[in-house]
């Protein structure tokens, strides 16, 4: 059984993409293969930075003969009937069967796909997987048409068993497959044949190639660690640099560097982005020191000096990097501590935020008094909110951020403790833009909170006042990502801000020029309720009302993904929408966490049954009579037993329902009304609603009535399915 | 592959070698575009050659300008005024890679003992409405050149695809000569009657540029010479193909473009300023490339672009 072995070799492919394309290379090939009939034991795939290989071993030498049976006419159908089958088979009459069936004589054929050599197939299926690769991004190059990462420089595709090796014929694009690669690019220039597989491995060593991206990252992770701990140090690990750096070089070298002593005051946040970002280097800690002291970079070559120029360029590419920090650093430490950051608020003020939204310091007005005003609900002291706000953004104009951008926040804190800030006020500088992403730490100091809060409402109210709404897959301005941070933050902290009229507060100083197209573009619902909310005629309603309740409803259904998220199907929240002060969004989450989990229940289950059955009665009745029934149960018209005794549990179930809910104790609530399950189920059991006897008839009704109405001050019942 | 050339003495050396290697290689040696550019890559010779069907091989010195960067001659690497060295060569050769590390080699950079990395860059110009897949090239992981095969310039794919490479002179002239400060790297030999330093030549320039670049400049004056180029430039391409006084077709590509040229320039004046915010710059950057992909609709109707007459 033949071995193969495939290099496409190229210029240097990006190291974000090669553990994929050798992943795809496999199995594009290897299904090819399959569905072709070629079987084989294993298969293995690598890269580099300058090639992907497979190795596919025990692969059949050809493809198995098939056959296949054909009914065709019956041995006695016109001649014409018979040709017809001759040619969609392609045999000759003699070469047909003639079988008794129970209608006659017919006729079958016997077709053989012959089995097709494995050369063959390979050349058809890499061809095909050449052509159709699925890298992320790919390019043109010279006067040719085909596409790959960078330049496709050269095909090495063979087949080898014990009598050798032979090159699969195959090209593409005029690159011809062949038995021939290259090594190291400076270390071992020029090509080479290979017969196999072994023979390829053992060769690329000699020549400098390491072929396993995971034999290199190992390599380059002892090597780290001992230089390290050989200097009593320790490596900072970082697995997705390791792999992003296995990827850089076909021979890995480490070697260790001082960080110079001028450079190590600088804050840990910035040495290790200008490091690691920029220089993909590895940060080497001093555990006694507890500071970075040392970087670790990884070479793709030896030299005759063991690396000192090498080691010695890169020494100087940081320094020059640090000293442009460092002298970021210490310009912006001035301007903090002696002008308390005052030269980049007024930088601020010719900063357009978005044209139609004003200047980054308007923003920040508009921030920081909303910041005050949410303060107290944070149980933040409201000077201290809006002190935080008004320099929150303050290092957005300072040198560092201007240069690694990634550290605004992080600087901005660093600046306010100099500036003379309180911590709190100045972690608020760093924290206000948490939570990002879902992984994202939600932020519990309170003035943190406050300035987060009003930061996130701000932008959102503005780009709803300007009628810049998300649509679809675009939001260009991460609204979404906003309320769900607003989301996060409330329910983190267990808030109970009054949403609306925060909201409207936000909404106040935002410009109102495009608002009746906001409000037109604000969904039917809000529009509706804005006209009712306002008690005047339905046609006319407040504009900014509208809209306002138009973003209510997006943070509603930006919490119905996150809660769903969480495991909440979307009809309990639905249930719970559909109650009063549905913008205070904890209630919210606490109502529809109970409810999730009472219906997850057997009394939870059962009792939504026996509520649906109630409300199906009334609702026919309450139609059917024109009137509503909801008033006037009394249990000197009860009958049976099963009905006193429903009397005796909605009244005991009331009593203890209406104080749980006074204190939002939804738990005890639905649990109270968990035992209405076996009374009810009873009632239905035993006792016809609709008799002869009108008073008792309506008696039935107010109390199935009474039924609806605990059940309805618990959650709307009405929207939960099944 | 040669490698150990001798070390060149002086920055001059630099761009002298690398004008010879290239011109060693078949390609054009042109002069500098006479206009405020912000890299080489604006020269008409690589925006506009890289358009339309005709091969093309061209390297050149690009004084480039970028206002953000001035540091009063004070910072090390860092200047508002600085040079490029372009090379554009269409249809990209099949040994671009080998060709560029001559070069490297030209300049005295000993591959035996330094560390030349191809790192994933994608390269893009949203101001020129381009983009193209490559790398930057480390050597000892200082980035050294940025190398690119455009994929497409003003909305246009490239066909055939150009190979662009982009040297920053300073830079890579002050690793050769082993120089910290770019002020203090020699600009000719350090043995002539005269030596000259690179501050010798052009600290003054970075002093007073960055002084008006950062806080005289005026605003007003740079907007709406902004809204002038961008409007002449609507306006000379809206003119007939066919000159009614020769009779003659000519498509005026390139005098348009000068105009997105200097419309992309003043924006970065204004961006110096710091009267542009983060939201705005993109509308700006609108503007600019929408110029630009005008004058690649242009410039592909003329001969040198390929256009030819239809039957």
């Amino acid at each position: 059984m033949p071995d193969l072995l495939i290099e496409l070799f190229s210029e240097e492919i990006p190291a974000r993409m090669q553990a994929k394309a050798a992943a795809d290379l496999k199995k594009r090939v290897t299904d090819g293969l399959v569905e072709a009939g070629l079987t084989y034991a294993s298969a293995g795939a690598f890269s580099t930075p300058r090639r992907l290989a497979l190795a596919v071993e025990g692969l059949l030498a050809e493809s198995p003969t098939v056959r296949e049976e054909r009914k065709g006419p019956r041995a006695d159908a016109p001649e014409k009937a018979v040709a017809g089958f001759l040619r969609a088979t392609g045999l000759t009459r003699d070469q047909l069967e003639v079988r008794a069936e129970k209608k006659g004589e017919v006729f079958f054929a016997t077709i053989e796909k012959p089995g097709r050599p494995a050369a063959e197939i390979v050349a058809e299926v890499l061809e095909a997987t050449i052509r159709n690769f699925p890298w992320p991004k790919s390019m043109r190059w010279g006067s040719g048409t085909l596409r790959w990462v960078r330049p496709l420089h050269s095909i090495l595709c063979i087949l080898s068993d014990e009598g050798g090796a032979s090159v699969v014929p195959m090209s593409v694009d005029g690159i011809e497959a062949g038995n021939t690669t290259e090594g190291h690019r400076f270390m071992a220039p020029g090509r080479f044949e290979v017969s196999g597989f072994e023979d390829y491995l053992e060769k690329l060593r000699k020549r400098h190639v390491i072929l396993s991206p995971e034999e290199r990252a190992e390599h380059i992770l002892s090597d780290a660690r001992n230089a390290a701990f050989a200097s009593g140090l320790e490596l900072v690990e970082d697995k997705g640099l390791l792999s992003e750096v296995a990827g850089l070089v076909e021979w890995p070298v480490t070697l260790m560097g001082e960080i110079g002593e001028d450079f190590l005051n600088l804050p840990p946040e910035v040495l290790q982005t200008s490091m690691k970002e920029h220089q993909k280097f590895f940060s080497v800690k001093d555990p006694k020191r507890g500071q970075i002291t040392r970087f670790v970079t990884v070479a793709n070559r030896e030299t005759p000096d063991h690396g000192a120029t090498i080691l010695a360029g890169n020494q100087k590419v940081l320094s020059a990097r640090l000293s442009d920090a460092k002298f970021f650093w210490e310009n912006d430490l001035r301007v903090a501590k002696d002008q308390r950051m005052q030269p980049w608020i007024d930088t601020l003020k010719n900063v357009t935020f978005h044209a139609q939204l004003g200047t980054q310091a308007e923003r920040i007005d508009r921030i920081a008094a909303l910041a005050r005003e949410i303060a107290p609900v944070v149980g933040a002291e409201p000077d201290s909110a809006e002190r935080a706000a008004r320099i929150a953004k303050a290092d957005l104009a300072s040198e560092m951020v201007y240069e690694f951008p990634e550290l605004q926040g992080i600087m901005g804190r660093y600046y306010a403790e100099a500036a003379g800030y309180t911590a709190d006020e100045a972690a608020a500088a760093q924290e206000h833009y948490a939570p990002l992403g879902p992984s994202d730490d939600v932020p519990s100091a309170p003035v943190s909170v406050a300035v987060a809060l009003a930061d996130k409402l701000d932008t959102l109210t503005g780009f709803w006042a300007i009628d810049e709404k998300p649509t679809g897959s675009k939001d260009p301005f991460a609204l979404r990502r906003a309320a769900l941070g607003v989301i996060r933050l409330v329910l983190a902290n267990q808030l109970r801000p009054n949403l609306k009229h925060v909201l409207l507060k936000a909404f106040a100083p935002q410009p109102a020029d495009k608002l009746a197209d906001a409000a037109k573009s604000a969904d039917g619902e809000a529009k509706l309720l804005a006209s009712t909310e306002m008690g005047e005629s339905s046609f006319a309603y407040d504009e900014k009302e509208a809209v306002v309740l138009d973003l209510l409803s997006f943070f509603h259904d930006r919490l119905k993904v996150h809660l769903r998220d969480e495991g909440i199907r979307h009809d309990v929240i639905d249930a719970c929408l559909a109650m009063p002060q549905s913008d205070d969004l904890t209630l919210l989450v606490k109502r529809a966490e109970a409810l999730s989990d009472f219906l997850k229940t057997d009394d939870g289950e059962n009792l939504l049954q026996g509520f649906k059955r109630a409300n199906n009665i009334l609702a026919q009745a309450e139609e059917k009579d024109g009137v509503e029934y909801s008033f006037g149960a009394d249990v000197k018209f009860a009958e049976t037993h099963e009905e006193k005794a429903l009397f005796a549990a909605l009244d005991a179930a009331e009593k203890r329902i209406e104080p749980a809910m006074k204190d939002e104790d939804f738990v005890a609530a639905m649990s109270a009304m968990a035992h209405l399950r076996q009374p009810i189920d009873a009632f239905f059991e035993a006792v016809q609603i609709n008799t002869d006897n009108q008073i008792v008839r309506r008696n039935r009704l107010n109390l199935l009535s009474r039924i609806r109405t605990i059940c309805l001050s618990v959650a709307d019942l009405t929207r939960i399915e099944g | 592959m040669q490698t150990g050339a001798s070390r060149p003495k002086s920055f001059q050396e630099v761009i002298l070698r690398l004008q010879t290697y290239w011109a060693g290689q078949g390609c054009a040696v042109l002069q500098p575009y006479d206009m405020e550019v912000g890299a080489g890559t604006f020269h008409p010779a690589t925006t506009l050659r890289a358009l339309g069907s005709n091969p093309w091989a061209a390297a050149y010195v690009q004084p480039s300008r970028r206002p953000t960067d001035g540091r009063y001659g004070e910072n090390p690497n860092r200047l508002q005024h600085y040079y490029q060295y372009q090379v554009l060569i269409k249809p990209s050769p099949p040994d671009f890679q080998q060709l560029y590390l001559g070069s490297l080699a030209a300049i005295g950079i000993d591959f035996d003992y330094h560390d030349i990395r191809f790192v994933e860059d994608d390269w893009e110009s949203p101001t020129l409405g381009a983009w193209g897949l490559g790398w930057e090239v480390w050597c000892d992981g200082m980035e050294v050149s940025q190398f690119t095969y455009f994929q497409q310039v003003g909305g246009h794919d490239c066909k055939p695809v150009s190979g662009e490479l982009t040297y920053g002179l300073e830079r890579l002239a002050m690793y050769v000569l082993g120089i910290d400060h770019v002020m203090e790297m020699p600009f000719n030999d350090p043995s002539s009657p005269i030596p000259l330093s690179y501050g010798d030549v052009f600290k003054q320039t970075e002093e007073e540029y960055s002084r008006w670049n950062f806080d005289v400049a005026e605003t007003e004056m740079l907007l709406r010479h902004f809204e002038d180029a961008e409007a002449e430039c609507e306006r000379i391409l809206s003119h007939e193909h066919e000159d009614p006084k020769t009779g003659r077709r000519i498509v005026m590509a390139h005098p348009a473009y000068d105009q997105c040229i200097k419309a992309s320039h003043l924006f970065n004046l204004l961006d110096a300023r710091g009267v542009i915010s983060v939201t705005e710059r993109q509308a700006y950057i609108g503007r600019v490339r929408a110029l630009a992909k005008r004058c690649a609709d242009a410039f592909v109707q003329t001969s040198a672009g390929g256009w030819t007459q239809a039957a």
